[in-house]
């Protein structure tokens, strides 16, 4: 007992793994291009500032005090001869002062960081621009994400074409579990729950393609819940637009029973939609999952043929 | 007869969980052969089983909890091995039907019967000897509550080989975990274990609250007591202020699941963010009960092996305090992306970055008690210093997911995941294997060898960031958690990185098994005879290791903060005038309440309904039983006190 073990040795190799790793980890992860760091609309591109603005201000109190644990460790070691050491030291008046300061003055800092940013990142909130808002209603289905555009009368499954630069106004609820909504390039997401639905705002400030995923675990098939989004300059979307009410099949009460059954499905097209089909899965009149029935024998949704 | 249960619940087609059935059964086989064999029963029995000794139910729940870590760490090494296979056109080897099973289990297990029992365990052994006193205040519920702990344990391990455990995530959110879309029996072992276990959990809290503020040596005010035992007090307040949370709420679901009632359905009213927030309204207190015992064993470690007292003792408990109370207005964290307002967002947000300040000051009073110190390398130090110089990343990592618009993009990432491994495994299990290795001697009589110790710390330090620094990097480009398939092959190396991290840390575990091993071999060589081996400053180090049944012959006057080292200042002789002392006989309610919890529990989720009204009626019987008893306690006459005490002096203990 009481036998100390070369802690200079030791502790060195705790400071070169630390800041190797976190090196290595924080390069790497800056290169990389894709995820929240490679933000390509407004909202991501706000929401990496306030991330690495508020990792700054933390970095000023945590790093000090990573390298303070180190360098007491290694200089107050039982072996150190040159140390001066005050065995009953228990209270000072200054340093606890100081002790409690620091941290409440960094939170003081965040606090007015995290309201601010609260509020001009509040997923319902517009977005300024010049073109007016295109909506969007989006419904999650067991394991595929249905695109609803009300004003063009057109749906498609698992593809989220957009105009860029353009706000999108996105409503989303859930026919199934509770999912999230989220392409990470794009920034916020939002949940996706029956019965319910929730708003969401983004815009794509530059054409390209971005992957989109449910964030909330929703089961089975949830890992391959993916889908597509196509920002395109505005007279492709019009184009893209008009293609689509020409080809593929509508979407009505009975095939969207169909979609609506677990399962994968590819990228898929519908050339109308029945009127008001996102109102009434948000209220529960349309036929939603096959799952749903079991065990709600005593208020079912809406009589169902089995397949 | 038997309910839904039937030969098609055991899945002799299915390799994986048959052949880890197999390989633990017969593990058990051959523990249960040996323990046959020396005839070590009636012992076992007599002296553990029934034991309602705080030290050796503080035992038993630390065994628990390191034998669960060995099965919530496979199942760890199983996801990270899928997720560095299943990349692009690989499917992995696990299905999302065993995976989500897999994932579900590890958390499950890790949170409540890994990380509960070490720290309930820990508390179970020190707080009484803490407060210089020779038991908790109700010993045998202390008893039961272990029991229910294991029997919750053992019901979670069965699913493995009956049936099939939950695959809906270790929160089980609703209406996935409801009949719709959950309706074979893994949710019904994932909620009634847990019922079970939490019971056990929240007479845990009952118990440990009345024993710290109405049990302790005489002299001991509420400032003089250990911080330890302070820690102890607030995780135990938050367990019976928020347990019963969770038991209402899994109740609410298992009323939707077996009586076709819609508190969480998403039909007819049912509101499945209302259990969102009942969840986490005990789920942010729980990381607390979890987390604060562990601060304590570090300001315990801290004091002890750098010679000096522990800087600004009030200010500790001041913020041991504050965050039990705000560790109550911060749940909403949890679901930004639910949908609420910027007023409430910001509310949340702010409040949960206002816990940093109290944590922050007690980061910075250890950073000062190492200050002039005469810092001792022993492992439970490079634990401390392992812990702080983690815990500040995961504690800004935390922050970070605190700020509503950060969160907005990071929620459900495996950027979350890797903050709540960094601020729970060097946290609360640091904290815990720092306890280990610094009671360990106390509870057995000899240290555990220092460098196979230093060896497991360096293992699950490495590990650690080799393990999780990956996923904060995965997260920033966009990886969700809990996927049982990789779309985007760019991630793989970080997957990989990931997956030897974990083997890292379980060469640790390895080593910790080594550790024990060569320790016990070695025994002989590294008694404690002084019952102090640390040079400790607090009440435990004051009696014998390990202690008589009774903790002192004679309470301990308390002067100061750190009374054992005020004691050793004044060289204060033993003393010799004994008087009688009264303990607790041994009883087998807790063992027997506890099979019959098992009984009922499978039979509920098996819809066995003769079966576990008979499981129920019995527990409660044994409950009235144990009522009906006249003699619960013996007194050991002073004589015989002063005998063993001449016996144990003799040995080399000191009073």
């Amino acid at each position: 007992m009481g036998r100390s073990i070369k802690p200079q040795h030791d502790l060195q190799r705790t400071s070169v793994v630390v800041s190797l790793v976190g090196c290595v980890a924080f390069l790497t992860a800056s290169c990389q291009r894709a995820g929240v760091l490679d933000p390509r609309g407004p909202v991501g591109s706000a929401q990496r500032l306030i991330l690495f603005d508020s990792t700054a201000i933390m970095l000023v109190v945590v790093a000090p005090v990573i390298l303070a644990t180190l360098a007491f460790a290694w200089w107050y070691r039982s072996s150190n001869p040159r140390a001066v050491r005050s065995s009953e030291l228990a209270y000072e008046g200054r340093i606890e002062f100081v002790v409690w300061s620091i941290p409440a003055l960094t939170v003081l800092l965040l606090g007015g960081v995290i309201w601010i940013g609260s509020h001009q990142l509040d997923p319902r909130a517009t977005l300024p621009a010049k073109a007016a808002p295109l909506k969007v209603d989006v419904v999650a289905l067991d394991w595929k994400w249905l695109f609803i555009y009300p004003d063009q009368g057109i749906a498609a499954v698992n593809q989220l074409t957009i105009p860029v630069d353009t706000p999108i106004a996105f409503r989303v609820t859930s026919a199934t579990v509770m999912n999230s909504f989220f392409v990470p390039q794009l920034g916020s997401q939002i949940y996706a729950m029956g019965g319910m639905t929730t708003h969401l705002n983004l815009l794509a400030s530059e054409p390209g393609e971005y992957t989109g995923i449910s964030a909330n675990f929703s089961g089975q098939d949830f890992a391959r819940m993916r889908f597509l989004v196509k920002a395109e300059p505005a007279d492709d979307f019009g184009g893209w637009v008009a293609q689509v009410r020409t080809t593929g099949s509508a979407l009505d009460a009975a095939s969207f029973t169909e979609l609506a059954k677990p399962g994968t499905i590819p990228p898929t097209t519908y050339q109308s939609v029945a009127p008001k089909l996102f109102e009434r899965i948000v209220e529960r009149t349309a036929a939603g999952s096959a799952r749903d029935r079991v065990g709600t024998a005593w208020c079912p949704p809406v009589p169902q043929e089995e397949p | 007869m038997f309910g839904k249960l039937s030969w098609a619940a055991i899945p002799f087609h299915e390799p994986i969980p048959l052949i880890s059935t197999a390989v633990v059964a017969a593990i058990m086989l051959v523990a249960l052969a040996v323990v046959t064999a020396k005839g070590w029963w009636p012992y076992l029995w007599r002296e553990w089983l029934k034991s309602v000794d705080h030290k050796r139910i503080g035992v038993m729940y630390v065994t628990l909890g390191f034998v669960m870590l060995l099965r919530g760490f496979a199942d760890a090494l199983m996801m990270r091995s899928q997720q560095a296979f299943a990349v692009g056109s690989s499917q992995g080897y696990l299905p999302p039907e065993h995976y989500n099973q897999v994932f579900s289990a590890h958390g499950t297990i890790m949170i409540f019967f890994v990380a509960m029992p070490l720290v309930i365990g820990l508390m179970n052994f020190v707080v009484p000897l803490q407060l210089g006193v020779r038991d908790v205040a109700f010993p045998v519920l202390n008893s039961v509550s272990f029991w229910l702990t294991a029997a919750g344990a053992l019901l979670v391990n069965m699913s493995l080989v009956i049936g099939n455990f939950a695959r809906t995530g270790w929160m089980g959110y609703p209406p996935l975990s409801g009949l719709a879309f959950s309706p074979d029996v893994g949710v019904d072992y994932y909620l009634w274990s847990l019922q079970i276990s939490g019971l056990g959990t929240l007479f845990t809290g009952v118990n440990f609250v009345t024993t710290i503020l109405k049990l302790r040596a005489p002299g001991m005010t509420y400032f003089r007591m250990p911080v330890f035992c302070w820690t102890a007090l607030a995780a135990n307040l938050l367990i019976v202020a928020a347990f019963p949370i969770l038991t209402a709420t899994f109740l609410m679901l298992l009323l939707d699941r077996y009586l076709g009632m819609h508190f969480f359905t998403n039909e007819a009213g049912g509101n499945q963010m209302m259990y969102v927030n009942l969840f986490w309204a005990w789920g942010h207190p729980e990381v607390y009960v979890l987390i604060l015992p562990a601060f304590g064993v570090f300001s315990e470690v801290a004091a002890t092996f750098s010679g000096k007292p522990l800087f600004s003792y009030r200010s500790m408990v001041l913020a041991t305090l504050a965050i039990c109370v705000l560790s109550f207005m911060v749940w909403l964290h949890h679901f930004f992306t639910m949908g609420a307002g910027a007023n409430v967002n910001a509310f949340f947000g702010i409040m949960s970055a206002i816990i940093a300040v109290p944590t922050g000051v007690k980061v910075f009073n250890w950073l000062f008690t190492l200050f002039r110190g005469r810092i001792v390398f022993a492992t439970p130090m490079l634990f401390l210093i392992g812990f702080i110089v983690t815990f500040v990343i995961g504690g800004m990592t935390g922050v970070l997911l605190a700020v509503p618009p950060i969160n907005f993009v990071l929620h459900n990432s495996v950027f979350l995941v890797a903050h709540f491994h960094n601020v729970i495994i060097a946290g609360t299990v640091f904290g815990a294997l720092a306890g280990y290795n610094y009671w360990f001697p106390k509870a057995f009589g000899f240290t555990l060898d220092d460098r196979l110790g230093q060896c497991s710390f360096w293992c699950w330090l490495i590990g650690f960031y080799l393990a999780f620094m990956p996923l904060y990097v995965l997260g920033l480009m966009g990886m969700t958690r809990r996927l049982q398939h990789i779309a985007d092959p760019s991630w793989r190396p970080w997957l990989l990185v990931a997956g030897a991290g974990a083997i890292v840390i379980f060469c640790g575990i390895l080593c910790q098994i080594a550790q024990l091993y060569v320790s016990i071999r070695t025994r002989e060589r590294r008694r404690d005879v002084t019952g102090d081996p640390w040079n400790g400053r607090t009440l435990e180090w004051a009696t014998s290791s390990p202690p008589p049944a009774y903790n002192f012959a004679v309470l301990p006057k308390v002067e100061t903060i750190d009374a054992f080292w005020e004691m050793k200042r004044r060289r204060r002789r033993p003393a010799t005038a004994y008087e009688a002392i009264e303990v607790p006989h041994n009883s087998a309610t807790g063992i027997v309440i506890s099979f019959f919890a098992v009984v009922a529990g499978f039979a509920l989720i098996w819809h066995i309904w003769w079966l576990a009204i008979a499981g129920l009626l019995a527990a409660a019987a044994t409950v009235v039983a144990f009522g009906w008893s006249d003699e619960r306690e013996h007194r050991i006459p002073a004589a015989e006190v002063a005998r063993m005490e001449r016996t144990r002096v003799r040995l080399g203990g000191s009073a």
